[in-house]
């Protein structure tokens, strides 16, 4: 982890020693454990504070779009970088402002399962390539980092960065993942209303704080839909058809550009599973389009963006 | 206590078209109850909040006056949901009413002065309101010299053209109407409010001016004022944020510590110098 | 004012000698999540090694959404509106928190002011009897302290309870209080032991809470000194603008209100809102008072260290509860922008 902390710092401070980039876009601790901030280093000292760990689960490109003014270095590792391709090919940013600090990733770590590991308050963690250590009153436990990944970090088919300017470390073997969308798969062989079940309980604790939504970085419309009020199309209270009504629509507006970075979940307060629908839809994308996966070429054709005269038309019934 | 949420019936008695873009309506609204009718004590200044059933509540300005008897106009614009859903309504259709809510002008302060109503576009409501209350026989000798400047874009788009023209005819208040631009078959005065207001204003000595209108007209007549020789404590005007609740409880109208829906809408410039910009 | 004891293992006796005529209401899992609800079984309370619930229980007394009126869209009394504020039934919440209780008596000065009462939130804090549970073992993320605010703060309740281990010590704090505990068998009277017992907790928590807060400089500092001060600049950036630290905040008691059509009926709910939402403040017109992160990240802090306390008599919108802190997906820590406030 060091080794990536120094090299994106000293990319950072030659960037901007040469006047490069306005702003470097990275990551930096956090004031609790377990926890980091997006950091935005404009000089020397700021980029001191820069580093790479388990923690970093914010996605830096949800930043970009506001930011397109500015020449800036963002630190992405293998599912930012897809994301910040797709916003170039929609032209949500410009590729010429911006310097990527690819990261190749060994994964994320859950702070929920962390906690599930201890029973007290966790308040000093540290970390290598394969352990952490949890350190509270009364513990101190080492874990497999393994272990305790996030369940997207686990199901990960692309750690190193897919486009970058400058890597920081050597590419990483990318992971051996069978049976990725077994829970999909066990959830489309249910009948629709035990599917009905399962999402109304999924998303029955949903505060519809949208952090989940303004987390991503495929959220950059400047009205979503659940802020229209003219016509208004989704009611705004925590009833449950609302609730669902949101989460679906905005799946589907994820379709063919999910990454799978789990930004959604990270950001959730209620710690809910949002990405049970986003990866279905991907499934779908994957399995309808020749194995499609978002951002891995600038060059590619987004399936829901382009039309082909022999695109699946399966749902037409 | 009552539940200062819940709203009155009122049945819409009458609805008059103001404007040549049909996009600005009055709304003469009789109240269904007589309890209701007598709890509804207000004083020009004031806002209401209309209910449209199914469609929501908004803040709207009290455009009659006291004085007038005891139905209520109100002046809406057609901009959002709500006032399209009103703007759709027919005289004899049910709505809602909750209030009067907020502040009103300060007419204690104001007696004995020499008072300059200052109106621009469809804010002139609540100024309609003022100087109706103020023109009232009981109230008149309250007030020193009276003079309004009001304009609009057109002739077309002026509000309460009847009773601007019955206004023009006494000799106990000054009216100086004015739009943008030369308009066939129009005589009044041409230009901007800013100008007319800088030729016409009486001196700032004993004079308190009161100022509504859309923000670009706001921006442009304060600096006359302050050259008028009007100091922040004379000039008053009233501000429109967004509200939900309008009793200041729900927080959303707030500039600062200030709720406008409860501490205003009424402001002097002397306040609105110490608070943040957020209107 | 009485202190008793309540031996844990007469829990079960002791909520039913109370519960006559109350719901009893205790911290409860619901899924993952440690709220304030109904309690069913005694045993399913989670009383032993809990720091505090992961919502702020505000919605006790203001749900996320909730009905306020009702009408018919045809027949006689169509489209006129009728209160659908019901009455709940007498409630006994055992084991808030001290903070979270503090909150509460800082939104009973926001929910009425010199001439409105807000009969939703009123009708339901009436007929609330408020045990609150002292904190032990307050959270890193605690900072009670330096609001005005204290692991076994008294304010907002009933009945303060503090954990001694195998017993709670019980101190009536109200004539609720009292009127609650009063005839309540298996209850017996606290010892000097007891008392000094509960007072050392009470030192030790205090000592446990880090970093203490300054405040003072934000009082003597001018509204508009705060609101142009740079440093919101730098607060605002990694901001998501997403709405997670005002709903889960004790104290942020923004709302909407919308009304909602089935059929022949509707409602008028109203529903938690969001001051990180541009849609908060959006004019018809289009323009927005607060058009951009900044704006909207500030007004929350200014609303609650500066401009609550003008209007509220130096009462601070903030107990310290570290539910932000916690929560805040980019860990923005009002700890951090507080000292800046404070500088």
């Amino acid at each position: 982890m060091q080794n990536r902390t120094d090299k994106i710092k000293e990319i950072a401070k030659r960037l901007l020693d040469e006047e490069k980039v306005d702003l470097v876009l990275g990551h930096r601790k956090g004031t609790i454990p377990l926890k980091n901030t997006p950091g935005f280093a404009y000089n020397k000292d700021e980029v001191e504070e820069l580093l790479w760990d388990g923690n970093c689960r914010s996605n830096l490109a949800t930043f970009l779009p506001r930011l397109k003014d500015k020449r800036i270095a963002v630190v992405a590792q293998g599912c930012v970088s897809r994301n910040i391709v797709g916003l170039i090919i929609e032209k949500q940013i410009p590729r010429e402002n911006l310097y990527i600090i690819g990261v190749p990733c060994i994964g994320m770590l859950d702070p929920n399962i962390l906690r599930e590991k201890v029973s007290g308050e966790i308040l000093e963690t540290k970390e290598d390539e394969t352990k952490i250590i949890l350190k509270g009153s009364g513990f101190e436990i080492s874990v497999e980092r393994e272990d305790v990944l996030r369940n997207n970090c686990k199901l990960c088919l692309h750690r190193n960065p897919t486009l970058f300017d400058e890597l920081v470390v050597d590419e990483v073997r990318e992971q051996n993942v069978s049976g990725r969308y077994d829970d999909i798969t066990a959830l489309e062989n249910k009948t629709s209303e035990e599917r009905t079940t399962y999402f109304d309980e999924l998303l029955s604790s949903c505060i519809r704080c949208y952090a989940c939504r303004d987390a991503c970085p495929l959220c950059y419309c400047p009205v979503c839909f659940v802020d229209e009020s003219n016509p208004q199309w989704c009611g705004k209270s925590t009833d449950p058809r609302d609730v669902l009504n949101y989460h679906i629509l905005r799946a589907f507006h994820c379709a063919g550009r999910c990454t799978e970075c789990g930004a959604c979940e990270d950001a959730c307060p209620m710690d809910i599973k949002v990405r049970m629908l986003t990866r279905k839809i991907e499934k779908d994308i994957q399995e309808n389009y020749d194995g499609y996966e978002a951002g891995m070429s600038l060059d590619a054709e987004p399936p829901l963006a382009t039309f082909k005269p022999n695109d699946p038309q399966s749902f037409i019934k | 206590m009552k539940n200062p949420y819940l709203p009155y019936p009122v049945k819409i008695e009458k609805i008059v078209i103001e404007t040549e873009d049909k996009n600005l309506k009055s709304f003469e609204l009789l109240f269904m109850n007589d309890e209701d009718k007598k709890a509804f004590n207000y004083t020009p200044g004031q806002f209401a909040e209309l209910s449209i059933p199914g469609h929501g509540e908004i803040p709207i300005g009290i455009a009659s006056s006291p004085t007038e008897g005891d139905n209520l106009l109100f002046t809406i614009n057609k901009t959002g949901v709500v006032t399209t859903a009103l703007h759709n309504m027919s005289e004899g259709d049910i709505i809602g009413v909750r209030g009067p809510l907020g502040n009103h002008y300060p007419f204690s302060e104001m007696e004995g002065k020499d008072i300059v109503i200052i109106g621009g576009g469809f804010a002139f409501t609540t100024l309609r309101s003022t100087i109706a209350y103020m023109l009232n026989e009981k109230n008149r000798k309250r007030f020193g010299n009276i003079t309004v400047i009001y304009g609009a874009r057109t002739p077309g788009m002026l509000l309460y053209k009847d009773q601007l023209e019955e206004w023009s005819k006494r000799d106990d208040i000054d009216m100086n109407v004015t739009v943008d631009r030369e308009a066939s078959g129009w005589t009044g005065k041409v230009g901007f409010v800013p100008a007319v207001t800088e030729e016409v204003a009486p001196k700032a000595d004993n004079g308190i001016a009161l100022i509504c209108g859309p923000p670009i007209m706001i921006k442009f007549t304060l600096p006359v004022m302050k050259k008028l020789g009007f100091s922040a404590e004379q000039t008053i005007t009233s501000l429109e944020n967004r509200m939900k609740c309008g009793i200041g409880i729900c927080g959303r109208c707030n500039i600062g510590p200030e709720y406008v829906c409860k501490d205003g809408p009424v402001f002097k410039m002397a306040q609105l110098e110490d608070m943040p910009g957020e209107y | 004012m009485a202190e008793m004891i309540l031996e844990k293992q007469d829990m079960a006796a002791f909520t039913a000698e109370i519960n006559k005529g109350y719901e009893l209401f205790g911290p409860v899992k619901n899924g993952k999540q440690l709220e304030i609800a109904r309690v069913n079984e005694v045993s399913d309370m989670v009383l032993e090694g809990y720091r505090n619930t992961d919502m702020s229980p505000k919605n006790l007394f203001f749900p996320q959404s909730e009905e306020m009126m009702a009408f018919k869209k045809y027949g006689d009394d169509a489209n006129i509106y009728k209160d659908s504020l019901k009455e709940i039934a007498p409630r006994v919440i055992f084991g808030i928190r001290p903070c979270d209780a503090k909150a509460f008596s800082v939104l009973d000065q926001i929910f009425k002011n010199d001439q409105f009462i807000d009969n939703y939130w009123f009708s339901k804090r009436e007929k609330s009897v408020m045990i609150g549970l002292g904190c032990n073992m307050p959270c890193s993320t605690c900072f009670c302290t330096s609001v005005n605010s204290h692991p076994f703060g008294e304010t907002g309740l009933d009945v303060l309870a503090t954990d001694l281990d195998n017993r709670y010590l019980l101190k009536t704090l109200t004539k609720k209080g009292e009127d609650i505990l009063s005839g309540v068998s298996c209850l017996k009277v606290a010892n000097d032991d007891d008392l000094s017992s509960a007072k050392s907790l009470s030192e030790k928590a205090v000592s446990e809470i880090s970093g203490n807060l300054e405040l003072k400089n934000i009082d003597k500092k001018s509204v508009l000194d705060l609101f142009n001060a740079d440093f919101w600049e730098r607060v605002q950036e990694p901001c998501l603008n997403c709405g997670t630290c005002t709903y889960v905040c004790p104290t942020c008691h923004c709302f909407d209100i919308q009304d909602e059509v089935f059929k022949d009926e509707g409602i008028r709910v109203r529903n938690w809102d969001s001051c990180m939402s541009w849609l908060f403040t959006i004019h018809g017109s289009g323009h927005n008072p607060r058009p951009g992160k900044k704006e909207r990240v500030r007004q929350r802090f200014m609303h609650k260290f500066k401009y609550i306390p003008i209007k509220r008599d130096g009462e601070i919108g903030c107990v310290g509860c570290g539910r932000c802190i916690r929560m805040c997906p980019v860990n923005i820590d009002v700890r951090e922008v507080v000292k800046l406030m404070n500088s």
